[in-house]
């Protein structure tokens, strides 16, 4: 535990975020944007264990267990709303819903 | 040196089921894929002394809220294979391309600025895991500064089954109810 | 300069000297506002407050009477007007001999043309707007010559100049009338111009512009300053007095009503710029005889000029419109040889017979359906007994026959020009004095004497009362007018001494010879208008007289082409000058800005409007850009510094 240099998990953390990142913008269907959005949380949430080494207090320990809370909540709430639009349309792509253009 | 050699392990790992996400055309392969990201990032977790956190991760992100994701992904049938193409000019490439510089940058600063932001207090941290334990440390904590954040977040999960209870009521359980006698109790539970 | 607070200063008490100007202001306002339903009494209104501004100027006229010679002066300040840096100024009156003479002048021929009028517009349609506009005009002629500085002047001379435009086209449904309006202001304008010019060059150079200051200052000011100013001022005054050379409205004027010729452009308006000549002299004694030289030529010239012009005139408002700019240029030589005060005696003299004779013609058209041409007039002082006899009074004053008054002014005017050296001056006023006589002459045998003869249609009759009662006062005041300044007593003369200093007049013998050589020249005249258009045989003799100067003669009945030619050199390049500015400057250029402007933002927003596509991933990847920018600009903050 004490001979990795906390920067690599914190580098680890910042390519996993980036991957939910490009994963959110490519991906077409909802329910899979919101997995890579779930993925982007994780990578944070290494990355406030990281620190919490980095400091040396358990603070950051407790913002991944709020982290952890809020996104069951979101993902439960967002997950519920995809569904409604799916028995409506029949379809979970994202890009059917582009009324709102120019 | 064992050290090393796991952290190894978890970041490929860890980065190998992330790219395979992007990759799996099949939803429930992308969920699975999630589920082992979460794992590895639980090892990392053990690996700096966040106990507590590991186990949480396991139990409640890869145990609770991903099953929900296979449930509803299950439910809806969307187990469909997506198309590859692409409909929006360039999307993938400004994706890939601010996605990159992102990665870099993020990389940049982790690699070369930690000591900014300060020294490596793990010895401080593996004192607290020794004496009173992860668990006990972090109840501590929890229990007294973060009190009010805690309770916030219980309402926030109360509010949030009553929401989605709401939403995904099926509407014809409503023209049901109205139509049905005064004396009938028949409800379906949404 | 400002002007004490309180009021008097000096000299002997105002009596209610803002009313003066108050009054038929006031009348103007209520008439334009309830002129509809007073109705019929609009005229009575009006004469009535000109009345009562002549009755109040009259008692001013006494109360400086009162004073002492040297102290006749009282400045009266109404309220702050301008007060701006070094220009402060007030609505402030100056009352003395001067302002005070020409008060009576407007006022009292005033009165008498406002009752006239009550008789001849009766019927019209427009009726109460006539007296707004009359009362008006009043308030504002007033309120010229009894300013005590030269902005409140400006103020008045506008507004005499808008209120000529609104009375010559007073029946503005008549083309020509509406032509003439115009061109009336047009004119004017030019003239105003350049005053606005002489009065920032006298505010420059003195730097205020109250009367007193500029005439205190104006020994003080450059021989080549007080030239400019001065001939600045006098531009302004060829426009409003009609001289050389923007007298080209005046004749067109006559499409006014008659009334509106006989007080407006006749005894008063026109008379303005005589009067400001007056009031400033100063400024035009220092600019060691170059102005005043100018302004002598000019006078001369337009006198000259007109005259031959009113010799061959048919129409006879016409005929009188040139004889005024012919009279207003004796009065300006007269100033110009600096016999101010005798120029005055003339203003005066020729507002009684001038304006007697427009209210007399008036008088005839009136009688006759609005017929104006002398050629089908005959013998109507028999048909029309009281118009003729007046109108024969005023004949003989203009023509300078003693003891009337037009002998005394003119004859005053000729002699100061011998004595001050001026004989080319003399020689030319001589010359015009005699084709006065002859033209007033012609005018007067061709209608009032003879056979009788009218239109076709018509039937003459006499005046109304109510114009008859005009009539007759000026009639009265055009014989005996000239008491007002007779050789020996000049009475008026030294009446206005302390405000325009002394006049030259001509001694003993040599004031005989050159009265003598006066009224020699108008009997030539008279006879010679009989001759050739009254007795036997006047056909042939108009024939031979007119042989060896056929050029002449034709250039005069078309009036020397002047109005051709100003179209042509200034007319035409302005209103080419004003096409191009509305087609090219405002259209392409203006409006193609702005248009321009507009069209450019439509096509970006068509070119913008695209971002909103409607994808959420496209908007996604606008956050995720926004991000990696606001990052990669911290970590550049970072490694930079």
């Amino acid at each position: 535990m004490t001979e990795v240099a906390p920067g690599y998990y914190l580098a680890l953390a910042g390519l996993m975020f980036s991957i939910g990142v490009i994963g959110a913008l490519v991906r077409r269907n909802a329910i899979v944007i919101f997995m890579f959005i779930e993925l982007m949380l994780n990578a944070v949430n290494l990355m406030f264990v990281t620190f919490s080494r980095i400091r040396g207090s358990v603070d950051g320990q407790i913002l991944v267990f709020f982290v952890l809370v809020v996104a069951a909540a979101e993902a439960v709430v967002g997950l519920a709303i995809i569904l409604v639009i799916v028995r409506r349309r029949a379809s979970a792509n994202v890009d059917d819903v582009s009324l709102l253009r120019w | 040196m064992i050290a090393l050699i796991v952290f190894g392990a978890v970041f490929v790992f860890a980065l190998g089921c992330s790219i395979a996400m992007l990759f799996a055309k099949n939803a429930v392969h992308t969920a699975l894929f999630l589920v082992g990201s979460q794992v590895a990032l639980a090892v990392a977790f053990l690996l700096q002394g966040a106990h507590f956190v590991a186990a949480v991760q396991i139990i409640i992100y890869a145990g609770a809220i991903m099953v929900l994701f296979l449930f509803v992904v299950m439910l809806l049938g969307v187990d469909r294979s997506e198309v590859l193409v692409e409909p929006l000019p360039a999307q993938r490439q400004v994706a890939l391309g601010l996605g990159a510089l992102l990665a870099a940058g993020i990389t940049y600063i982790a690699l070369t600025s930690v000591d900014l932001i300060g020294a490596d207090r793990t010895q401080a941290l593996a004192a607290i895991n020794r004496d009173p334990g992860n668990v006990l440390a972090v109840a501590r904590t929890l229990f007294s500064r973060y009190l009010l954040g805690f309770e916030a977040t219980s309402v926030l999960l109360v509010t949030a089954i009553v929401g989605v209870m709401v939403l995904a009521r099926r509407v014809d359980s409503v023209t049901a109810l109205s139509a049905s006698t005064p004396s009938s109790e028949e409800r379906e539970v949404a | 300069m400002v002007i004490a607070q309180e009021q008097v200063v000096a000299g002997f008490d105002p009596v209610l000297a803002p009313l003066i100007i108050g009054l038929p202001l006031a009348g103007a306002v209520i008439l334009l506002l309830f002129g509809r339903r007073i109705g019929r009494l609009s005229g009575v209104l009006a004469c009535g407050t000109i009345g009562l501004a002549a009755v109040i100027g009259l008692l001013n006229f006494i109360a400086l009477l009162g004073a002492p010679e040297e102290s006749r002066t009282a400045t009266q300040h109404v309220f702050d007007f301008v007060s701006v840096g070094r220009l402060q100024t007030g609505v402030d009156l100056l009352l003395d001999p001067l302002s005070l003479v020409m008060v009576m002048v407007v006022t009292g021929v005033g009165a008498l043309i406002h009752i006239y009028s009550i008789g001849y517009m009766h019927g019209d349609p427009r009726y109460p707007r006539f007296f707004a506009y009359l009362n008006l005009f009043a308030s504002f002629m007033l309120l010229l010559v009894l300013a005590d500085n030269l902005l409140l002047l400006y103020v008045g001379w506008e507004g005499v100049g808008l209120c000529s435009y609104l009375l010559i086209g007073f029946w503005f449904d008549r083309p020509s009338a509406a032509a003439a309006a115009k061109k009336a202001f047009l004119v004017n304008r030019i003239g105003d111009f350049a005053f606005l010019i002489g009065m920032f060059v006298l505010f420059g150079a003195v730097g205020s512009v109250t009367v007193g200051q500029i005439n205190a200052s104006a020994g003080a000011l450059s021989a080549g300053v007080a030239t400019t100013a001065a001939l600045l001022l006098f531009a302004g005054a060829t426009g409003k007095s009609a001289q050389i050379p923007l007298y080209i409205w005046l004749p067109d004027a006559m499409e006014g009503p008659t009334p509106v010729s006989a007080f407006i452009h006749a005894a008063t308006m026109v008379t303005a710029g005589v009067y400001m000549v007056a009031r400033f002299s100063p400024v035009f004694e220092a600019s060691g005889g170059a102005a005043l030289t100018v302004v002598g030529v000019i006078g001369a010239a337009t006198a000259l000029w007109a005259a031959l012009m009113a010799c061959t005139e048919y129409d006879i408002k016409r005929v009188l419109a040139y004889s005024t700019i012919s009279q207003l240029g004796y009065m300006f030589l007269a100033l110009g040889v600096g016999a101010y005060s005798i120029a005055i005696f003339h203003l005066v003299t020729h507002a009684f017979f001038k304006g007697l004779m427009f209210l007399g013609a008036g008088a005839v058209m009136h009688a006759l359906d609005g017929n104006t041409d002398m050629r089908h007039m005959g013998g109507l002082r028999r048909a029309m007994p009281v118009v003729g006899y007046t109108f024969l009074a005023g004949w003989l004053a203009i023509s300078g026959v003693i003891p009337f008054a037009g002998f005394w002014s003119k004859d005053a005017i000729l002699a100061a020009a011998w004595v001050e050296g001026n004989y080319v001056l003399w020689g030319v006023g001589v010359f015009t004095a005699l084709l006065t006589a002859f033209y007033m002459s012609r005018l007067y045998l061709r209608v009032f004497e003879g056979p009788l003869r009218t239109p076709e249609g018509t039937h003459a009759h006499d005046a109304p009362r109510t114009m008859a009662v005009a009539l007759v006062p000026l009639a009265v005041l055009s014989v005996v007018g000239g008491v007002i300044n007779l050789p020996v007593l000049l009475t008026l003369e030294h009446f206005l001494e302390p405000v325009v200093g002394e006049s030259q007049v001509p001694e003993g013998a040599l004031a005989f010879i050159l009265s003598g050589i006066a009224l020699v020249v108008a009997v030539v005249g008279i006879m010679l208008a009989r001759s050739v258009y009254m007795t036997s045989g006047a056909e042939a003799r108009r024939a031979r007289l007119v042989r060896p100067m056929a050029p002449l003669v034709n250039g005069a009945r078309r009036k020397f082409y002047i109005d051709e030619l100003y179209g042509r050199l200034i007319v035409l390049p302005g209103k080419r000058f004003a096409l191009f500015c509305a087609e090219v400057l405002d259209r392409k250029g203006i409006d193609g800005i702005v248009n321009g402007t507009a069209t450019v933002i439509g096509r970006t927003s068509q070119g913008l409007r695209h971002i909103q596509t409607g994808y959420v991933r496209n908007y996604a990847a606008t956050f995720l850009f926004g991000v990696v920018a606001v990052f990669s600009f911290l970590i550049l903050r970072v490694v930079a510094g």
